[in-house]
């Protein structure tokens, strides 16, 4: 086994793991209470493999996950409330409510993102490696995906292009034993899934992803092969999830055993333990741990609580990049004008789209009509596209040209 | 001014831009060693070297995920796709990825790509290798969409969309990469915005007026704006019918205000177009036109479209599938049935 750290080191990952439990604690429970709705992937039982890596890594490095990655973006340092602001679709959300629980974001953490396409973030992954290489940087990117996504395509792909370039990227499959409700044994025909990238010439490894410092040992390697010598490398960290795939699971797929033997190996557990055992850590420091964890992520809740909607005239924003040319923000479907004169003052012009019923542009006022409400998509655009009801020109002559030749 | 090819506007497009900015680089199938399975890179190897000029593997979706990544870190990445079709195997990233990244993220992250793919038929190149999906990525929100027909907008757009903070679907038709034309030398004072006061980029969403005239609204885009072109003249010389020409040359973000005040002034309309019938550019622009100009209208909008069959290879079936001049002024004389 390898060796502790110092004992600031240890409380820091302790530390870190702690708040990812509590806030994935809380995160269930607040989707029970409603507050967060579309599908809750929670990380609880892999909170060493998420840790451990992101200890090692520096701040210019690039960090890319999947649909699981609240506790990747805590890990690299995004403050709790905001994704918890997030999760509940709120302004001050780390994608200001637009992504939720999936997509969550952080470009000051250089926190590339969670995605919700199983293995699209690993083509995404190759770029940024391919950025830092193209400008000579020393920065690395790792890529950490599910166990499920080593079936998919962009595998294939992916590594190859990575280690045809050489790239600075380390893959980390977090492999927890399945891929929603099918175990690795039904869903790859090569269940030790670190080799399952040396024939496109990356190269893998094992470890225990529940033990935190060996996490940090094997991708501190990882990290240095990518950012020393340019060698993409593929880590398999052995992992569990406590709770089902998302909090809507019924968990027919594995037994009550299996989860109770992995809950031995709780990841905060046995480091807390280890650490007091060695005595680098006293028992005050991993209440403290938990109690601050605690505090903060009531403060979250709290801070997602409190944090407003977005409003309904945002729902435009941030589709496009406009540098003061807004001609793209347009719906063609409204009457307004799409350039021109009103091409300065896009943001106030986007603002009366919204109000006029944004993609229902041309109904008067009222509240948006919600076409599932109504049972009928189409009748929703329907209403919505009545074109410039009861102008005078309207009622004229039905049928009979305006401007005939 | 310079006479060149479409394929040689769209070259050079790629490297004044990329003599510009070293951000900008070129990644496809066959791009660098071969010079473009078309030959629109030509030449760029050698002047920019392997680093900007990268052969990828036959992975579409990687490649473009890859373009999607490095946007994210603030390159500018050209991705060639050999084909429309091919983009197809790209999708997850051009619509998932690419166009939703900016949106989903709240402006954290931008997608400054350019991804350029040939299309449409009159090669034999069959079915897998000459299809038509403006309306496909048209219909996707984030994304631009440019369908150049002349050397003059190819180069004017490409340099525009390289420029672009946000990803661009780059559609190239493959019968006109030989086409010649007038085009604009390099914009020495290029200011590096988007378009404005720089004559050689062209604004994405403005339309050209190719042909004015007072009777019918022929609007077309890529190889559809020639045959549109070809209409006009058989109208005009053997029918009397004066029709004015539109190509949108970007159909996303759509120059609508040109279309309708157009068909405002003709109150006929008539859409060409080589891809499908359903749900097609014309569907679109045919729904637009009713909602906005209804009252204009003095017939219903005729489409002209490409044959709702996959792209046969027979010449002659072919030929049969893909619109031609005879179709379209089929289409403008139904639309001014009884008027002239």
């Amino acid at each position: 086994m390898a060796d502790l750290p110092d004992a600031s080191t240890c409380y820091e990952l302790l530390a870190r793991m702690t708040t990812i439990r509590r806030f994935e604690e809380e995160a269930g429970r607040q989707y029970q209470r409603a507050k967060a709705g579309g599908f809750l992937h929670l990380a609880i039982g892999e909170e060493a493999t998420i840790v451990g890596t992101t200890s090692v890594m520096r701040d210019e490095d690039y960090l890319i996950g999947a649909y699981r990655t609240h506790g990747h973006a805590i890990a690299r340092g995004t403050e709790p409330k905001r994704v918890m602001a997030e999760l509940f679709g709120r302004v001050d959300g780390t994608s200001g409510g637009r992504g939720g629980s999936m997509h969550v974001f952080d470009a000051e953490q250089r926190f590339m993102g969670g995605y919700g396409i199983v293995g699209g973030s690993l083509p995404i992954a190759a770029g940024l490696a391919l950025a830092s290489d193209y400008r000579s940087e020393d920065s690395v990117t790792v890529c950490m995906f599910g166990d499920g996504a080593s079936n998919t395509g962009n595998f294939g792909e992916t590594m190859n292009l990575a280690a045809l370039w050489s790239l600075p990227v380390l893959f980390l499959v977090e492999n927890n034993m399945y891929g929603m409700g099918t175990s690795v044994e039904r869903h790859s025909a090569q269940t030790d899934l670190s080799v399952k990238a040396e024939g496109y010439g990356v190269p893998g490894e094992r470890v225990d992803g529940m033990d935190v410092i060996a996490v940090r040992e094997a991708v501190a390697e990882g990290i240095r092969l990518a950012r020393e010598e340019r060698r993409p490398t593929l880590l398999e960290a052995f992992t569990y999830r406590f709770r089902g795939h998302s909090a809507a699971d019924p968990e027919v797929y594995r037994e009550r055993d299996e989860v109770e033997e992995w809950q031995q190996k709780d990841p905060i557990e046995t480091f807390a333990r280890r650490c007091v055992e060695a005595g680098v850590l006293g028992e005050r420091e991993v209440s403290e741990s938990r109690e601050k964890a605690e505090a903060t992520v009531r403060e979250a809740v709290e801070f997602a609580e409190a944090s407003p909607e977005p409003p309904l005239d945002t729902l435009y924003e941030k589709l496009y990049v406009i540098d003061g040319a807004g001609w793209y923000a347009v719906d063609e479907r409204s009457p307004e004008p799409h350039r021109g004169e009103r091409e300065g003052s896009m943001p106030e012009a986007a603002r009366e789209l919204a109000e006029a019923g944004a993609a229902y542009a041309g109904q008067p006022d009222g509240p948006r009509p919600n076409p599932a409400e109504q049972g009928d998509a189409e009748l929703g655009s329907q209403q919505g596209v009545e074109p410039e009801s009861e102008t005078d020109e309207a009622d004229e002559g039905v049928g009979e040209p305006q401007e005939a030749d | 001014m310079a006479t060149l090819r479409m394929r040689e506007a769209l070259r050079d497009a790629m490297a004044e831009e990329m003599r510009r900015d070293e951000a900008v680089f070129v990644m496809g199938e066959d791009v660098g060693v071969f010079q473009g399975a078309f030959k629109v890179t030509e030449g760029l190897l050698d002047e920019f070297g392997e680093r900007r000029v990268r052969d990828t593997p036959i992975s579409e979706n990687t490649i473009v995920g890859a373009g999607v990544g490095a946007a994210m870190a603030g390159l500018r990445p050209i991705v060639e796709l050999m084909t429309v079709n091919f983009s197809l195997l790209a999708l997850d990233q051009i619509v998932n990825h690419a166009a939703a990244i900016p949106y989903m993220f709240n402006g954290q992250a931008r997608v400054p790509m350019v991804i350029r793919m040939p299309g449409g038929g009159g090669h034999q190149l069959g079915p897998t290798h000459s299809h038509s999906f403006e309306a496909l990525y048209l219909q996707v929100p984030g994304l631009l969409v440019a369908c150049p027909s002349t050397p003059a907008d190819g180069k004017a757009l490409l340099k525009a969309a390289i420029r672009d903070d946000n990803p661009v679907v780059f559609i190239e038709h493959e019968g006109l990469y030989g086409v010649r034309g007038e085009v604009e030398d390099e914009d020495v004072e290029g200011d590096g915005g988007n378009g404005a006061g720089d004559g050689a980029v062209l604004r994405f969403g403005e339309a050209a007026v190719r042909r004015e005239g007072g009777d019918v609204t022929i609007v077309g885009a890529l190889k559809m704006a020639h045959v549109a072109g070809d209409a006009a003249r058989v109208l005009a010389n053997e029918h009397g019918v004066e029709a004015e020409v539109i190509d949108p040359r970007t159909l996303r973000p759509l120059d609508l205000d040109t279309i309708l005040e157009s068909v405002r002034k003709t109150n006929r309309a008539v859409i060409v177009e080589e891809g499908w019938p359903h749900g097609g550019v014309g569907a679109n622009l045919a729904a637009l036109i009713t909602e906005q100009a209804f009252d204009h209208l003095d017939a219903p909008v005729q489409r002209v479209t490409g044959a709702d069959v996959h792209m046969p290879y027979s010449k002659r079936l072919e030929q049969a599938a893909i619109p031609h001049e005879e179709h379209v002024v089929k289409a403008a004389l139904a639309a001014l049935e009884g008027s002239i």
